[in-house]
């Protein structure tokens, strides 16, 4: 490394008074060498009283955008305190690279309030927040009920090419996915009861557990929680992204509802779709099983009749009943995150993300309460 | 006064919360305009327009189209009074899942009773209008920014629609393309007896195709000129307005004293 050292340094100016200091520029102020700080300047110059500060470079050698930094922040600091910066002693190139800085003041933001980071975590502020959220969701969900008021009456703009689009995705295009879980979580619930039951000799029951397991809770929730990861953020991030384009304000002043063109289709697919994807699941639920058992030594046989034994209408029909709800609240979680997202590639992504955080806790906090539900009615 | 204004904005105040972007607007848009919103970045051009199609609702006073006003109106007479319009967005706003031909031919099986074989022969006539004939099954991602902007324009005038906005339909083309872009609008204007409310900055676009226009003022945060703009060039009595129409920077001194 060549050059020499930068620094600066400032003297008193003959004949112009107490006020009047000269700042000496020299060495090069370029990278690779210790350019000294604006901090040491504002050390010296504290508890002065200046009234002018002339720049002067007359042992300046090379010098780039550091200089300029360091000039910006002179700048900056002689404006805040009224004092006079005098420039005319720099090179003609660098005098006008700063008169093209400073040609525009420096936008001053609002003064925000600070946000620290227990206060992001005070009760108030969280119930606030999820006050909003959840009204806004409500919003949604009214809006939702008023176009399929509206499809009822055939009168609602909802394009049943693309709800066949969709039923496309959401429903054959899950299967691979789809039978690897329902197959995985069979299995596992067997493993879990077969060591269990065999401690009492009651092995054969382990059919019981998988059938009801699967019918009443796993199989429908595991379907959920794909479809979420899968679909939901599939429609967050279409929405999001229709957004960002401007396509949702050109749908609305087309005269046509966002919500009945692009949720409705989104959200009955996704309807008919997750209860026959749960059937479908179930199947392969008790198939997972049977192979479990079979290498525990229960028969074929044995494991199939004690399976017919344990499934009961009541059963299914519970399987059912959440595959629709947790359908639509997917639906409702993916579509209002992506039609409410921000007009950035960021927000989208964040959208994604909220789709499917959302749509997981509706999903658990849903099938809470409909056990509790068919608990008290004692639908068993 | 005989005939009420196309579009009338009647003391408009648009707020985001408790930021003020302009208030008290007052301008009329009469018939056959060529009706430009004009200002310096960030003065609220874009946002006047989406308060104009009624996707942002205003902090106070009212917007009058053809003397009956869209903030008061029910949802289904809104829907009916948009569809009168056709509008390009900043990046087009063509839906990105359809082809250019499906684009067009949305608002027509909307709103229209044409069977599908009339809908596919307007389809190709609008695209030829735009000179994008033989476009129909390209997506708009297929297809050049320049082509999308006029492919928005196509969509935008499938229901021969009486006003016509565009959000800066020339920004990021080509000087040519633009120029073309503009005579197309022209041309279309006058075939359909169309009103057009603009959003540009393009100085060049102004002057060649302009009839009236509202000057929009960042730092007083209200309109602060409106006319032709040729004469507002020459005969403002606002300096800011001179000068952004002939393209002259401040005198240092008007600067420091803002």
């Amino acid at each position: 490394m060549t050059g020499n050292a930068p620094s600066f340094a400032i003297e008193a100016v003959a004949g112009e008074g107490e006020g009047a200091i000269a700042l000496q520029l020299a060495g090069d102020w370029v990278q690779g060498q210790t350019v000294p700080g604006f901090g040491a300047l504002r050390d010296q110059l504290a508890g002065r009283e200046l009234s002018q500060l002339q720049l002067q470079a007359d042992d300046l050698g090379d010098w780039d955008s550091l200089l300029m930094a360091f000039l910006l922040q002179c700048h900056n600091y002689c404006r805040e305190r009224e004092i006079d910066l005098d420039t005319h002693g720099l090179p003609a190139n660098a005098r006008q690279l700063l008169a093209v800085a400073t040609s525009v003041a420096p936008h001053q933001p609002p003064a925000r309030r600070q946000q620290h980071w227990w206060q992001a975590g005070n009760p108030l502020r969280v119930l606030r927040a999820v006050r909003g959220d959840l009204r806004e969701s409500l919003g949604f969900f009214g809006d939702i009920c008023i176009g399929l008021a509206r499809l009822c009456a055939g009168r609602a703009n909802t394009r049943w090419a693309d709800f066949r689009h969709f039923c496309y995705q959401a429903g054959p295009n899950a299967f691979a996915i789809i039978s690897l879980t329902s197959v995985l979580v069979g299995m596992i619930l067997a493993y879990l009861g077969a060591v269990q039951l065999q401690q009492f000799g009651a092995g054969v029951y382990v059919a019981d557990l998988v059938v009801i397991g699967m019918l009443r809770e796993m199989g429908v929730l595991m379907t959920a929680v794909v479809m979420a990861g899968r679909t939901g953020a599939a429609y967050a991030a279409q929405l999001g992204t229709m957004q960002t384009n401007d396509e949702i304000d050109a749908i609305t002043t087309l005269g046509v509802s966002p919500v009945e063109f692009l949720v409705l289709p989104r959200l009955l697919a996704l309807v008919v779709m997750m209860p026959l994807l749960v059937i479908y699941a179930n199947l392969l639920g008790m198939l997972g099983g049977a192979i479990v058992s079979g290498g525990l030594g229960i028969s074929m046989l044995q494991y199939i009749s004690q399976a017919q034994e344990a499934i009961a209408v009541s059963h299914i029909t519970v399987g059912l009943v959440k595959s629709v709800i947790f359908a639509v609240l997917i639906a409702i979680a993916g579509c209002r995150s992506g039609l409410y997202s921000g007009r950035s590639s960021a927000a989208v992504g964040q959208a994604a993300t909220e789709a499917v955080v959302t749509a997981l806790i509706y999903l658990i906090v849903a099938d809470a309460a409909i056990n509790i539900f068919f608990q008290h009615v004692e639908f068993w | 006064m005989s005939e009420p204004a196309v579009i009338e904005v009647q003391g408009l105040c648009m707020a985001f919360g408790s930021n003020v972007i302009q208030r008290d607007l007052d301008f009329r848009v009469e018939r056959g305009d060529i009706f430009v919103i004009m200002g310096g970045s960030g003065c609220g051009k874009s946002t006047l327009l989406r308060h104009l199609l009624g996707l942002l609702r205003p902090a106070s006073g009212d917007i009058l189209y053809s003397g009956e006003s869209f903030v008061r109106a029910s949802q289904d007479r809104r829907a009916a009074m948009r569809r009168r319009w056709g509008i390009t967005y900043q990046s087009g706003g063509l839906f990105s899942a359809m082809t250019l031909g499906q684009n067009i031919a949305l608002p027509l099986q909307l709103y229209t009773r044409y069977s599908a074989g009339e809908i596919r022969d307007i389809v190709d006539y609008k695209l030829s209008l735009v000179g994008l004939g033989g476009y129909q099954d390209y997506l708009p991602a297929q297809i050049s920014g320049g082509m999308r902007k006029r492919g928005a324009l196509a969509r935008a005038i499938a229901l021969d629609p009486e006003i016509l906005f565009f959000d800066e339909p020339s920004a990021g083309l080509d000087p040519i393309s633009s120029r073309l872009l503009d005579e197309l609008i022209l041309q279309l204007k006058e075939s359909l007896g169309a009103t057009v409310v603009m959003v540009t900055h393009e100085l060049d676009s102004i002057f060649a195709i302009a009839t009236n226009s509202v000057y929009l003022d960042a730092a007083s945060r209200t309109r602060i000129a409106g006319g032709d703009p040729r004469w507002l060039r020459d005969h403002s009595e606002q300096p800011v307005v001179r000068q952004f129409l002939s393209r002259e920077l401040a005198p240092a001194g008007d600067a420091q004293s803002e």
